[in-house]
C-alpha cells in the first residue's frame, strides 16, 4: 500500500498545479466580481502559446530558459485573451456566463486552426520539457521527502510561491481587500473611492494570466505535446473553485483532491488493489464528489456577492 | 425585428473576422467563401448534408433557448446528447421491433435519457440552489465516462474498439425515399422531427400557460413566485424539457447522421447549440435559421478545405466570433432602449444615469 501511495504521489502533485493555479486565477477573476467561466479557453491559449514558443526556439536556444520564455509567452497571451473577456463583461455589461462561453469557444477554434495552419495536422510538439529532480537534502528526509520532495518539477515550486503570495494579497494588502470589496458590494466599493472597473480589469487579467501559464505548464510538464485540448481541466477548475470556497487553500485542498481522484483512475488498472473497482467508478468519482459537496455547501456558500452581475453605479 | 437586425450584424462581422483570418494565412477570403458555400449548396446531394448538419444544431439550440427563457443556462447539453444517443442506440441493438414501433421507442429513449440528464441539474437548482453551469458541466463528464465504459462493455463495435456496432438500416432514422430524392445525401427523418419540435416548443412558449409561467420565472423569479407560480416546479420542467431536446439531439446525431456511437467525444454540437440560440434570440425560428447557417459553415469547410488549404476550423472560429458579437450586443440593445425611453418620457431620469453605468 505505502509503496502504491509514494508511486501515485509526484504524479497527483503534478497533475494537481495546473488545476490550482487556474482555479487561482478564477478566484482573482470571481473576488472581483466577475464570473470566469472562460478558465478552458485561456488554459487552452496559454498550452497554445508556450508550445508555440518552444517549439519555435527550441534549436536555436539550450536549456530551461527557453522553457520560462514559453511560459512568459503563455502569460501574455492568456492576458491578451482575457481582455476579450473583460471589456465584454465590465465595459458592455454582457452576460459573463455567455461572454465567458465565447471566449472558450474562440481559444479552442482558433488555436487548432492556427496551428493545424502551421504544422499540418493541428498538433504541435516539444522536444524536451522540464525534467522532473529530487530536491537536494529534503528528499531524504523520511517519509516526506519521499512524498513531496523526489520527481518534483521547477515549476511546481514555483506555482505554490504564486499561491502563497497571492493569499498574501488577497488578505493582507490593500489591493486585496479592494479586490474583494468590488467582489461583494461594488457600489460600496466606488462610494469609497475605489476605482471598481479598474481592479475588476485587474481580476480577470490576473485570471487570464494565471489560466495561461496553467495551460503552459501542461505542455511543459507532462503532455509535451499541444493537442487543442486542456481536457475538461479549465471547468474542473471552475469546480475546484466553488469546491474551495473562493480561498487560496480552499482551493489547494480542491484540486489536491482532483488531481489525487484522476491520478488513482489513471494508474488504477496497473495496480492490483485498485483494479478490482470498475474504472467508470473511479472516473466518474471526482465529478460525482464535486456535485455532492455543492449540494452540501450550497447553505454556507461563501460566493461573492456580486459575482456574475454587471456593475451599475446607479443601483441602491 | 430589432433582435434579427442585430444577429444579422453578428453575422456579418464574423464573417468579416473569418475573411481577416483567412488572409493572415495567405489565402484569398473570395475564394475561400465561394469554395465554403459551393461545399455547403451546389447540389441537391450537398444540400441535404448541410440539413443533415443542422439538424443536432437545431435541437441543441432548442434545449438551450428553451432554458435561457427560464433565465436557465443549460450548458451541459454536449452530455445530454450523449445519453440520449445511447439510450437509443442501446434499444436499436437490443429490441427486435418492427420499424416503426422500433423508431418510436428510440426517439422516447432519446428524450428519457437526455431529460434524465438535465432532471438532476434542474432538481439541484430548485431545491438546493446549485448552479447549474457548473453541475450541467459535471453531468457532461459523467456521460463522457459513462458511454466510454457502457459501450465498449455492452455494444462493441465489430472492427473497432472506439465505437459500438454499427446499426442495421432499417433501425436508423435515415429513409430510402429521402436519401434518393437528396441523390445519396445522409439527410434522414431527425429534419422532420427537428422541425416537429421547433413548432411545438413555439407553441409552448408562445400559446400556452406552462410557456407563460416558465417565462416568468425567467423575467423576475421572486415575482413569479408572488404571483404564485411555482417556481421550483417550473425549473424542473424546464431543465428535463431542455435535456429532452438535447437528448432527440443525440438520437438524430447518432442514429441519424450517423449508425454507431463514438466513444471518447463530448460532441461539439452541445456547445454549438449555445452560440445557435443566442443567434436565434432564443426564439424557435430564429434557432431553426441560426441552425441552417452553422450547418451551412460546417458542411463547406471540409470542401473549401479540399480545393484551397484553409483548416476547416475556420467553421468553428467565425461561429465562436459570431458568438462572442452576439454576447456583446447587450450594448446596442441596451443604448437602444434607453433613448426609446427617454424620447417617449421625458420625466425618465435613470435613462441617462443607466447610460453612464455602461461605458
Amino acid at each position: 500500500m505505502w509503496t502504491i501511495i509514494e508511486q501515485i504521489f509526484p504524479y497527483a502533485i503534478v497533475f494537481t498545479i495546473p488545476l490550482l493555479i487556474t482555479a487561482l486565477g478564477g478566484l482573482f477573476s470571481e473576488r472581483s466580481g466577475i464570473v470566469n467561466i472562460g478558465l478552458e479557453g485561456l488554459m487552452i491559449s496559454g498550452a497554445f502559446a508556450s508550445a508555440l514558443t518552444v517549439n519555435f526556439l527550441q534549436d536555436k536556444m539550450q536549456g530551461s530558459t527557453v522553457l520560462w520564455i514559453g511560459l512568459l509567452v503563455s502569460v501574455v497571451v492568456g492576458i491578451l485573451f482575457s481582455l476579450l473577456h473583460a471589456f465584454a463583461s465590465i465595459n458592455l455589461s454582457a452576460d459573463q456566463v455567455i461572454s465567458g462561453t465565447a471566449i472558450n469557444m474562440i481559444a479552442m477554434a482558433l488555436t487548432v486552426f492556427l496551428a493545424r495552419n502551421i504544422t499540418g495536422s493541428g498538433n504541435i510538439r516539444i522536444t524536451s520539457g522540464f525534467t522532473p529532480f529530487d530536491v537536494p537534502i529534503l528528499s531524504q528526509i523520511p517519509i516526506i521527502g519521499d512524498l513531496l520532495f523526489t520527481k518534483t518539477y521547477a515549476t511546481t515550486w514555483f506555482i505554490l510561491l504564486v499561491l502563497l503570495v497571492s493569499a498574501f494579497i488577497l488578505n493582507k494588502t490593500k489591493f486585496g481587500l479592494r479586490l474583494k470589496s468590488c467582489g461583494e458590494f461594488p457600489q460600496a466599493a466606488q462610494a469609497a473611492g475605489i476605482n471598481v472597473v479598474r481592479i475588476r480589469y485587474i481580476g480577470v487579467m490576473l485570471s487570464g494570466a494565471l489560466s495561461g501559464l496553467g495551460g503552459g505548464i501542461i505542455i511543459l510538464t507532462y503532455a509535451g505535446e499541444f493537442t487543442g485540448s486542456v481536457s475538461g481541466l479549465g471547468f474542473l477548475a471552475l469546480a475546484s473553485l466553488i469546491f474551495g470556497q473562493w480561498r487560496p487553500l480552499g482551493i489547494l485542498g480542491a484540486t489536491l483532491f482532483f488531481g489525487f481522484a484522476s491520478t488513482i483512475a489513471n494508474v488504477s488498472q496497473v495496480i492490483p488493489e485498485l483494479a478490482v473497482i470498475p474504472p467508470i467508478i473511479l472516473k466518474i468519482f471526482p465529478y460525482v464528489v464535486t456535485l455532492i459537496a455543492l449540494v452540501i455547501f450550497s447553505k454556507s456558500s461563501q460566493a461573492p456577492k456580486a459575482a456574475g452581475e454587471p456593475f451599475d453605479p446607479g443601483k441602491r | 425585428m430589432r433582435n434579427t437586425i442585430v444577429s444579422l450584424i453578428s453575422i456579418i462581422l464574423g464573417l468579416i473576422a473569418g475573411g481577416l483570418l483567412m488572409l493572415f494565412i495567405g489565402a484569398s477570403p473570395i475564394e475561400g467563401y465561394t469554395y465554403l458555400f459551393q461545399g455547403a449548396l451546389k447540389n441537391i446531394s450537398r444540400i441535404g448534408d448541410t440539413l443533415a448538419t443542422a439538424t443536432p444544431l437545431i435541437f441543441t439550440g432548442l434545449a438551450v433557448a428553451f432554458a435561457f427563457r427560464t433565465g436557465l443556462f443549460n450548458i451541459g447539453a454536449s452530455g445530454q446528447m450523449l445519453i440520449g444517443g445511447l439510450a437509443a442506440t442501446a434499444v436499436a441493438l437490443t429490441f427486435d421491433l418492427s420499424r416503426p414501433i422500433l423508431l418510436i421507442v428510440m426517439v422516447l429513449a432519446g428524450i428519457l435519457g437526455g431529460g434524465l440528464w438535465a432532471f438532476i441539474p434542474g432538481l439541484f437548482k430548485a431545491k438546493y440552489n446549485v448552479h447549474e453551469v457548473v453541475s450541467t458541466i459535471m453531468m457532461n463528464w459523467i456521460a463522457y465516462w459513462t458511454v466510454y465504459y457502457v459501450v465498449p462493455a455492452y455494444f462493441k463495435g465489430e472492427f473497432l474498439e472506439t465505437e459500438s456496432r454499427k446499426l442495421a438500416e432499417e433501425s436508423t432514422l435515415r429513409t430510402p425515399w429521402l436519401t434518393e430524392m437528396f441523390q445519396g445525401s445522409y439527410i434522414n427523418l431527425g429534419l422532420f422531427f427537428g422541425v416537429i419540435a421547433v413548432l411545438i416548443v413555439a407553441f409552448i412558449i408562445n400559446k400556452t400557460t406552462l410557456g407563460f409561467e416558465l417565462k416568468a420565472v425567467g423575467f423576475n423569479r421572486h415575482a413569479a413566485e408572488y404571483a404564485g407560480m411555482k417556481v421550483n416546479r417550473n425549473i424542473i420542467l424546464s431543465m428535463l424539457i431542455s435535456g429532452a431536446l438535447a437528448g432527440l439531439g443525440g438520437v438524430a446525431l447518432y442514429t441519424g447522421n450517423a449508425s454507431s456511437i463514438q466513444i471518447g467525444i463530448l460532441p461539439s454540437q452541445g456547445y454549438d447549440g449555445i452560440a445557435v440560440a443566442l443567434l436565434g434570440a432564443n426564439s424557435p425560428i430564429g434557432v431553426f435559421f441560426a441552425a441552417i447557417l452553422f450547418g451551412i459553415l460546417y458542411s463547406g469547410t471540409g470542401f473549401m478545405n479540399a480545393m484551397i488549404e484553409i483548416p476547416p476550423e475556420l467553421a468553428n472560429t467565425i461561429i465562436a466570433i459570431i458568438i462572442y458579437f452576439a454576447a456583446t450586443s447587450v450594448l446596442i440593445h441596451r443604448v437602444l432602449n434607453k433613448f426609446r425611453k427617454t424620447t417617449s418620457n421625458a420625466n425618465d431620469v435613470n435613462g441617462p444615469v443607466g447610460k453612464k453605468g455602461d461605458s
